[in-house]
């Protein structure tokens, strides 16, 4: 690296910050580079192609090309071209990117290779997607009120509906990996940064450029295919559904650099000592997650292409009068789409054991146990995935394999049920903010859980298959795990990553409330998919009426639960402010060691680990006692 | 106390819970469980519906009781002193049991359901070439209705009537009913809730579902897969009928239908899927 030479352009001051490479020419370049994909398109696309696209008078080869190359504009104009022309031209690079504090607010809105700065970005730009998608499904019980249509056409009902599952499905993603493992895997560990900062700031304003996409779809009529984008209904839809395809496809380029970030940072960047067996089980669910995300992503890259080839220059993958097949979608899909439940329910896994040996004041329990069981989660998760498909008749002799890979996925989430179990054994427990939401994980994902096995089996499935069971089955893995895992680490990390602790009393309401409200709301669910509602239906039968308000209603509560927090953040970060202590938890792992502010490059020498993060109880250590030797620390 | 105390306390409330919750499970909630008991593959739906759900409550009970109990007994009863628990870091018969009890309970539930699934099917689609046919009542052929699913709504063709097409279906009770299940569009699910009978509807693909009827019924046919703008508006009533009047009302329909049967194309396991057209 020395060889290099080296130059670190000196910010510039007051407005003239705006001009360069930010957000702000980002936005123009990819206004700017939308048209120009336009115009190109509307010449490419002669007669002579033209079969389904006139129909609608929407040509998707222009909004394809309009989307590709705004997004190329939006890259560019953030700076993410800056150091490869540099390098072809052989001018000096600058290793890093708006990394000091002289930079100020611009950093977060620009490309930054600080890991600290990019978790920010993801918890803000996240947080702000997770709110649109709330509201939706806001707007979603809505609808839901009356058996009949009533407020929403059925195009915009469906395109809510798809809108919902793809921002929480998508976005989500990186839900608790985006803010919470970049900026702690490199603590973590004992690293400065993570091995590609670039990629890291990349993947952001990646899924950032999607998410924008995605809500353009409502100037193109929307899509009807729910977050699963099904062929050929997909091959149907207006432009609506090229932007659902530009969404996912930026996901999954966002998820499949991600992983390979952070197998490459926690494979060759852990400190002197940071052996295996002591990694903090939060870094173990971020490299097993990971290991499926750069797995499993690229194949829904390619399904999405295929789609956008049948849309574009007239291919028929799918499209099964003209030779092609509506399993291919659905195998495809799903090959990337179990495993992505699973990308969604690991690093919950990871904030919930990491958080349980601090507030039950005892070393995890049965580590071993729980690598395992993250390990394996992620093994089976790309062997299961045609149980989505029991009834569509695809393989009928195979099911008894996909019931029994299922099935057996419930032996390594068992592991975690154990450890996190046995982490409580005799532990001295104390029912913080961040530990009740961790509580509620376990209480969540046990009715997850046990409503899988009826998903499993296949008998069961053949009613449940597509109904609302299956819908409060997911919400009950995802939302009640991802989401107060999500909560948990917010609550937990606040006082370390923002120098300031969210309020507790104002944390107890919002969690009471979102607890109660979130199982009144999706409980019922598991009546209504019995008693034979399916998804994704603006209409009902009026029988159903009765459960269907209550879910509203408790929707509603639900949906409030979420404003208590983000009063919680106003009024803690704004009204009544309290510096933060340094280890507020009495937290023996290594990243409350450090200061708060956490200083930019972490460390100033690399800590050396001798043991694992989790000495509880193995002598009487008097509280916020260092475990690494932190760089000029203050501990 | 010390951990045995702890240990006994925990199995005995355990205990007590699944002595008391597992009979209400199986015995008051077991028999209303879905999809009742309109079809032998509905009944026997619900047996194994039983069967899970006394399997998955000592277990969830196991979860929930040690819960309650670590989070009292437990609980930390001096928080403004900072003080650790015991450093214990694992136990290896304890892991190991457990590790052996899952799994002869995720293998007992796999092959309960191979076994259920591989006896009659349980009503779902099997794809073009069924594993699992059930013996129709009484012995004979079983009755084979075709199920065109289209955007947006039901037809149901019987080939053995003259290949009459409706727009209603009616069955004959008592009776093994093959549904082909076929879309000419995009993919549907045929769903008859009350039959206990899924199976999607596939462009160009013959999807087979058996179901053996039981006395008299109105069933509801629903769409569960996502099929576009009405698919909330793809639903339809059918019924079950004493075996008298299924032969009047599809000499009916054949009768009143004549004209359109005409028009038809030859009764096929699948028709060529229409040109693909935009939607709204």
């Amino acid at each position: 690296m020395s060889a290099i030479a080296v130059s670190v352009p000196a910010p510039r001051s007051g407005w003239r910050q705006l001009m360069g490479f930010n957000l702000l020419t980002g936005i123009v370049l990819g206004i700017g580079g939308w048209y120009l994909g336009h115009f190109i398109g509307d010449h490419i696309h002669g007669a002579g192609v033209v079969y389904y696209s006139t129909e609608a008078g929407q040509n998707d080869i222009a909004i394809m090309l309009g989307y590709l190359l705004g997004v190329v504009g939006f890259l560019i104009g953030l700076g993410f071209a800056n150091y490869p022309v540099k390098r072809l031209v052989g001018a000096p690079p600058s290793l890093t990117e708006r990394e000091s504090e002289e930079h100020g607010l611009l950093r977060y809105f620009s490309l930054s290779t600080d890991h600290k700065v990019v978790a920010k970005q993801y918890m803000v730009g996240i947080g702000l997607f997770f709110f649109v998608g709330g509201l939706n499904a806001m707007l979603i019980r809505t609808e839901l009120l009356q058996p009949n249509v009533h407020v929403f056409g059925a195009n915009q009902y469906l395109t809510l509906v798809g809108m919902h599952g793809s921002m929480m499905m998508g976005i989500m993603t990186s839900g608790i990996l985006g803010p919470f493992a970049n900026w702690l895997v490199p603590l973590m560990i004992g690293s400065r940064r993570m091995a590609f900062p670039r990629i890291e700031s990349f993947t952001f304003w990646s899924l950032m450029a999607g998410s924008v996409i995605l809500i353009t779809t409502i100037f193109f009529g929307g899509f009807q295919t729910g977050w699963t984008g099904y062929q050929p209904l997909g091959a149907q839809g207006t432009a609506g559904y090229d932007a659902y395809i530009g969404f996912f496809a930026l996901v999954g380029l966002s998820m499949t650099l991600f992983g390979f970030n952070l197998i490459a940072t926690i494979v060759t960047m852990r400190a002197p000592g940071m052996t295996w067996t002591r990694l903090p089980i939060f870094v173990w669910g971020a490299l097993s997650t990971a290991a499926l995300m750069l797995l499993a992503a690229p194949m829904l890259i390619a399904a999405l292409l295929m789609g956008a080839m049948d849309r574009t220059v007239q291919t028929a993958f799918y499209i099964p009068g003209a030779g092609g097949s509506a399993y291919l979608f659905q195998n495809l899909f799903w090959v990337f789409g179990h495993p992505e439940v699973y990308i969604l329910a690991l690093p919950g896994m990871g904030i919930l054991l990491e958080l349980l040996p601090v507030f039950a004041r005892k070393p995890l329990w049965g580590y071993r146990l729980a690598v395992a069981g993250m390990l394996g989660v992620g093994f089976l998760s790309f062997f299961v995935w045609q149980h989505h498909l029991f009834v569509s008749g695809i393989n009928a002799d195979l099911r008894p394999f996909y019931m029994l890979s299922t099935e057996l996925i419930s032996l390594p989430t068992g592991f975690i049920f154990l450890c996190a179990m046995g982490t409580l054994w005799r532990g001295r427990i104390r029912f913080t903010v961040p530990m009740l939401f961790s509580l509620a994980w376990i209480f969540n994902f046990l009715w997850g859980g046990i409503s899988g096995v009826f998903n499993s089996d296949v008998p069961s499935d053949v009613t449940t298959h597509g109904s609302f069971f299956v819908m409060a089955h997911f919400h009950y893995t995802i939302m009640g795990g991802l989401i107060f895992a999500f909560f948990a680490g917010i609550y937990y990390w606040a006082p370390k990553m923002y120098g300031f602790k969210l309020n507790e009393t104002l944390g107890k309401i919002h969690f009471w409330a979102m607890f109660i409200a979130f199982n009144s709301t999706f409980a019922p669910l598991f009546g209504l998919g019995f008693m034979g509602m399916p998804r994704r239906v603006v209409t009902y039968p009026a029988s159903f009426q009765g459960l269907n308000v209550w879910v509203s209603v408790s929707a509603y509560v639900l949906g409030l639960s979420l404003l208590v927090f983000l009063f919680n953040v106003v009024w803690s970060l704004l009204i009544k402010r309290e510096p933060a202590e340094v280890n507020p938890w009495h937290s023996k792992s290594a990243e409350w060691q450090l200061p708060t502010p956490v200083p930019v490059h972490d460390f100033e020498r690399i800590p050396v680990f001798d043991e694992d993060p989790y000495p509880y109880g193995v002598e009487p250590v008097p509280a916020g006692a260092p475990v690494v030797a932190p760089a000029g620390g203050s501990a | 106390m010390d951990e045995t105390h702890h240990f006994r306390n925990v199995v005995l409330l355990w205990l007590l819970a699944t002595v008391i919750v597992t009979p209400i499970v199986v015995f008051v909630i077991g028999p209303g469980l879905p999809p009742g008991n309109g079809s032998v593959e509905a009944s026997g739906q619900v047996t194994d519906n039983t069967v899970l759900l006394a399997t998955a409550t000592p277990v969830a009970l196991a979860v929930l009781v040690y819960m309650a109990y670590a989070l009292v007994a437990f609980r930390e009863r001096t928080p403004e002193v900072v003080v650790d628990g015991p450093g214990i870091r694992g136990n290896a018969s304890v892991q190991f049991w457990w590790l052996v009890v899952t799994t002869v309970l995720v293998l007992f539930l796999a092959g309960y359901g191979t076994v259920r699934l591989l006896a009659d099917g349980s009503g779902g689609g099997q794809g073009p070439n069924p594993i699992a046919i059930p013996s129709a009542p009484g012995g004979g052929k079983p009755l084979v209705v075709q199920v065109i699913a289209q955007q947006w709504q039901f037809n149901y063709r019987f080939p053995g009537y003259g290949g009459v097409e409706t727009g209603a279906i009616e069955l004959p009770e008592n009776t093994l009913v093959k549904f082909n299940v076929t879309s000419l569009d995009v993919i549907h699910s045929f769903w008859a809730y009350e039959l206990g009978v899924k199976a999607d509807a596939n462009p160009g693909v013959n999807n087979v579902a058996y179901v053996t009827t039981k006395g008299p019924l109105t069933f509801h046919v629903r769409c569960a897969e996502l099929c576009g703008l009405w698919h909330g508006y793809m639903f339809n009533q059918g019924k079950v009928v004493p075996k008298a009047q299924f032969a009047l009302w599809i000499a009916q329909q054949q009768q009143q239908f004549a004209p359109a049967t005409k028009n038809l194309p030859p009764y096929s396991k699948t028709y060529f899927p229409a040109p693909l057209r935009r939607g709204g």
